[in-house]
């Protein structure tokens, strides 16, 4: 397997994550209070290695690394909505630049008018950072950060299966 | 015909439309069709569940290895981990 790619680079991050986690055991580590932090910070662990692994400029893992920034601060969601907002007040100001008339709304034809319907807000919600995309660049990422979700699960898996036994 | 777009934005059709095939071909649900015409909004539902599914099984596993770790004394050795992983 190539020791640079994706797969290996999460690997290794993740793992180290999980060697720090472990080593904080306190004295009840098994109390349902303990393994639900566990799971919290395995899960961020696992979400910020991916995001750090990424090579590529996307936008999906600047907002997974914020919204685990503003999460372990102890700020409010607020913050997060500051940070999509100034992302849509920065794609609103370029695509007005660009276009006179904005018909982004829901006037395109064709199977394609659904870019702007139900789905693709649902999908929004889903790509961390949706909201601000323009809708090819909401494809795009999507379809990065499913490969990049698979990856997640298949190492998780084998790490999982591996303490199991 | 379709909404008028400026000559900056350089956003067209065809490219959407790759962009919602190379979408397609990820998503085990539409990946066997033969057809690769689904339509986009088949595509985007489906996207969306298989994202979600996605999330549920890292929280699952992140669920389990906080018991995992809950359980395992020693330290693990790292390198065999790896090396497994890896082939």
């Amino acid at each position: 397997m190539n020791p640079s790619s994706l797969k290996s680079r999460f690997a290794t991050r993740f793992l180290r994550a999980l060697t720090q986690i472990h080593a904080r055991k306190p004295i009840c580590s098994s109390s349902p209070t303990e393994i639900f932090r566990r799971y919290r910070r395995i899960k961020a662990a696992a979400d910020k290695s991916m995001a750090y692994s990424v090579r590529s400029r996307k936008t999906w893992t600047g907002a997974v690394l914020w919204k685990l920034r503003s999460r372990s601060c102890g700020r409010r969601s607020a913050k997060t909505s500051t940070f999509i907002k100034s992302q849509q007040a920065i794609m609103k100001r370029t695509r007005h630049e660009k276009q006179n008339k904005n018909t982004t709304t829901t006037t395109t034809t064709g199977e394609h008018g659904v870019g702007f319907g139900v789905e693709a807000s649902e999908l929004r919600e889903l790509v961390p950072g949706g909201e601000a995309m323009d809708y090819c660049n909401l494809l795009d990422e999507t379809a990065h950060y499913i490969k990049c979700l698979t990856t997640q699960v298949k190492v998780m898996k084998k790490i999982a299966d591996f303490y199991s036994l | 015909m379709s909404s008028r777009r400026s000559g900056g934005s350089r956003i067209s059709d065809d490219q959407i439309a790759d962009l919602v095939s190379k979408l397609q071909q990820l998503i085990p649900e539409l990946r066997g069709r033969r057809s690769n015409k689904a339509s986009a909004s088949k595509v985007l539902q489906e996207t969306c569940n298989y994202i979600r599914n996605l999330h549920r099984e890292v929280e699952d596993l992140s669920d389990r290895l906080s018991q995992l770790l809950a359980s395992t004394d020693t330290d693990t050795d790292q390198a065999a981990i790896l090396r497994s992983l890896l082939m």
